[in-house]
């Protein structure tokens, strides 16, 4: 018998078994594809929102501005990317204005500190390339920018640090009640607990009715981005949003974690879950309304990725968190964006919740922080000397555009939740992320991987099952 | 090191030991190359074709056997070589700082700079094809790394998108190994491979190439399952009412190469259009003492061009270093 199981690796299940972890509890993570953060947390903005967006009163609100607040120090304690970068929403003319008004109410009712509109000259100073169209914005300084899969694998690790369970490529096929507890069905066995959480992004609709009646509906929707690299990663300072629309936050303009310039989404309701093709039309929808933010043009000759996301919308227009009808059964469904800024209010709420359900008390000797993981990348010359002269195997560069070593490379595979395809190392060190686009380092990576795992390199994954980038030996 | 450099080559290609041996024959006495690779030669180890020096040596070579007569002449000359360095940062004042499992944190100060890093092949990324992600798709370059030196097939049933030189002689080199290159698309009227390439690695081996052609849509979750073409209008717009789905299991791009230049770039010297360095007719970039070659500069079509600017950017470093 377990106590929690938790179902779905995004970035809110593994942020929910981390916090459960702190408790006494037996916790296991059940994770359908191969690698943790493989849905909604892949492909999304990656914005920790500030929280004058959603509804005062609503679960969105709460849980942004809540959760908000606790990544700077989550971020120290997991170990993850976390940058503190502004947002601006910009107003172009007199009459897209009153709409910041409305943002900044909502906000100060949300209760997001900082908040203020600026205009004329000011705006320049905040913002030094931000086209003269735009008349006013409202300025958040509490908004940041993360790595959302980062968070999620970190999460995990940290949590299986601590002793918890993780079942990668295994899929949840029924839920059915028991006198004390929930009987899990899987693919591959069953496992009884006390408390199972609902945290399947995507899937989460269909989860939730396999203990309860038909109550929401996911109604995937796809995001479509473009991928600029480094030189054009200080254009801008902030992240730089339209007016929201009913359709939702727009385009925006960010500079990435990694120091590369992010741009997009569209929005599109579509019919797979799973799927994230690109397509023509979105991606130039992308183009021209990320174009009208800048004074000079954006430029789009640096694009090193274009890819899509996809979004578990719910059809109820708010977060689905907390207890259900059935006890023992905690739903954290529906959680689209501002999901990744609500994701550590959310778990942390939820652990509480299902600690006190179960009786369970805080453990004493839980370690918040995760092993540091080195990034040579981010290391100032002294540090590197340094690092250098203590390990020389980090001075073996496998991913030349983003200067991962081959050290690095070594860690995340060895680490719990630790890298089992090409894909995944490029998740947790970021080999593959840059300019080239693997073209030079992901015969190496094969053959690391190859090695590390001890299987042959043709048997070595990009990402999911049957996704072998290799087809056999030459004859 | 117990002394500075006069000289640093950055890149142990074709162009960075060209350089270094004018530099050397014009009596610059101390030169570093710096390869990031555990070998030189750059991506001629690759090459495993010939068409190789018919200029240089009046022979028709091999890529490593070209590379092999450039390595020899490195090591009788004398050169230090450090493999598996790569450089960190290139100040404008030429500070070089770059780091190796043998010699730990370098920082260095030479008279003068060769910058011979190269070129990399634009990605589906680059090009920004709609569709999905999956395994299978990857430039030439790197399917031909897998097959010659790796040994091992990148796909067994290929779509080739792009017409230059390393999508040609890779889809010559996958039939003869056994795979089924189905056709290759070209988004221009013609294309810019060279002709001889056309000839003996599709016509030969009865490929088709379709002009005015790309591709415009992946398809496939895991692995390729298949890839649409469309025929493009004259502004290179597909006409997509036209198009066609093709099951393959690989999509090979050759959809040009881009000088490798950043490095530079950082420092602050200037590239023209096509990301290679700025140079005037001493081959020096907009940074004093940094001079240029090969891909770095231009990409180049045959490797017999890319040692010839090699020999001159290696002279005028020499000139440069020598006061002249």
């Amino acid at each position: 018998m377990e106590d929690v199981i938790v179902i779905g690796g995004g970035v809110v299940g593994c942020l929910t078994l981390r916090f459960l972890a702190s408790y006494r509890l037996k916790v296991r993570l059940i994770e359908k594809q191969y690698d943790l953060a493989s849905g909604a947390t892949m492909a999304n903005s990656a914005i920790v929102h500030a929280g004058y967006d959603p509804e005062p009163g609503s679960e969105k609100a709460r849980f942004n501005v809540e959760g908000n607040r606790l990544y700077p120090a989550l971020s120290r304690e997991l170990d993850f990317l976390y940058q503190p970068t502004p947002s601006l929403v910009a107003a172009f003319g007199e009459e897209q204005e009153e709409t910041l008004r409305k943002l900044l109410e909502r906000g100060r009712e949300n209760g997001v500190e900082g908040l203020s509109i600026r205009r004329g000259a000011e705006l320049s100073g905040i913002e030094p390339l931000l086209s003269d169209r735009v008349t006013s914005a409202l300025y958040a300084p509490t908004a940041g920018i993360t790595e959302p899969w980062g968070v999620a694998i970190a999460a995990c690790e940290n949590a299986m640090d601590n002793g918890a369970l993780l079942n990668l490529g295994e899929e949840v096929t029924g839920l059915s009640r028991l006198p004390d507890g929930i009987l899990v069905v899987t693919d591959r066995g069953e496992y009884k607990a006390r408390a199972v959480v609902n945290a399947a992004g995507v899937w989460s609709d269909k989860i939730h009715d396999m203990l309860l009646p038909h109550a929401f509906t996911i109604k995937p929707r796809l995001g479509q981005y473009y991928l600029l690299d480094r030189r054009a990663g200080d254009m801008v300072k902030n992240t730089l949003f339209a007016c929201p629309t009913k359709e939702g936050k727009g385009v925006l303009l960010s500079p990435s974690v990694h120091g590369k310039l992010l741009i997009g989404p569209d929005a599109k309701e579509v019919p797979d879950r799973e799927l994230t093709p690109t397509d023509a039309e979105g991606l130039r929808f992308v183009r021209e309304a990320a174009a009208r933010f800048l004074r000079v043009p954006l430029p789009m000759n640096l694009t090193i990725r274009t890819y899509a996301g996809i979004r578990p919308t719910p059809d109820t227009g708010d977060f689905i968190v907390g207890r259900s009808d059935v006890p023992g059964f905690y739903q954290a469904a529906g959680i689209e964006s501002p999901g990744l800024a609500s994701a550590p209010a959310i778990a942390r709420e939820l652990a509480q919740e299902i600690a006190r359900d179960l009786g369970a008390e805080k453990r004493d000797d839980f370690d918040p922080f995760r092993r540091k993981q080195i990034r040579l990348n981010r290391m100032s010359e002294e540090e590197k000397r340094d690092l250098i002269s203590r390990d020389s195997r980090y001075a073996v560069i496998v991913c030349k555009c983003e200067k991962v070593s081959e050290a690095e490379i070594v860690d995340a595979i060895h680490r719990n939740a630790g890298a089992r395809s090409v894909k995944g190392v490029k998740k947790r060190v970021g080999a593959g992320f840059g300019r080239c686009q693997a073209g030079f380092c992901q015969p190496v990576v094969v053959s690391i991987l190859s090695r590390e795992l001890g299987i042959p390199k043709d048997q070595v994954l990009y990402d999911g099952p049957g996704s072998e980038i290799l087809k056999g030996k030459v004859k | 090191m117990r002394t500075e450099p006069d000289l640093i080559v950055i890149g142990g290609g074709s162009a960075g030991m060209a350089a270094a041996l004018e530099a050397k024959k014009q009596g610059v006495d101390r030169i570093l190359i710096l390869e990031t690779d555990p070998y030189l030669g750059g991506v001629l180890r690759q090459c495993i074709h010939t068409g190789f020096g018919l200029h240089t040596f009046g022979e028709d070579l091999a890529g490593p056997e070209y590379a092999a007569r450039f390595i020899r002449q490195v090591e009788e000359a004398g050169i230090e070589v450090l493999l598996s360095t790569p450089v960190l940062e290139v100040g404008s004042d030429l500070t070089v700082r770059a780091m190796s499992r043998e010699k730990g944190y370098l920082e260095l100060h030479p008279k003068a700079v060769v910058a011979a890093t190269g070129c990399r092949e634009r990605s589906a990324g680059t090009i920004a094809i709609p569709g999905t992600r999956p395994a299978g798709v990857l430039t030439a370059g790197t399917a031909q790394r897998y097959l010659n030196i790796e040994g091992y097939h990148a796909g067994k049933r290929v779509v080739i998108l792009g017409s230059g030189d390393i999508g040609l002689i890779m889809a010559r080199r996958l039939t003869l190994e056994g795979a089924k290159v189905l056709l290759v698309a070209e988004l221009m009227p013609k294309s810019g491979g060279l002709k001889r390439n056309i000839v003996q690695c599709l016509e030969d081996f009865d490929i088709p190439l379709l002009l005015s052609t790309t591709v415009v849509e992946i398809h496939g979750k895991e692995r390729v399952e298949g890839v649409s073409l469309a025929p493009v209008d004259e502004n290179l717009t597909p006409i997509l009412e036209k198009k066609w789905r093709v099951d393959c299991d690989t999509l090979l791009l050759s959809v040009g190469l881009v000088p490798e230049t950043e490095l530079f770039q950082a420092a602050g010297a200037p590239v023209e259009r096509n990301n290679g360095l700025r140079v005037d007719d001493r081959l020096m970039t907009g940074i004093p003492g940094l001079f240029a070659c090969g891909n770095a500069v231009k990409v180049h079509d045959l490797v017999d061009n890319v040692t010839l600017q090699g020999v001159k950017a290696g002279g005028f470093a020499a000139a440069f270093i020598k006061g002249e």
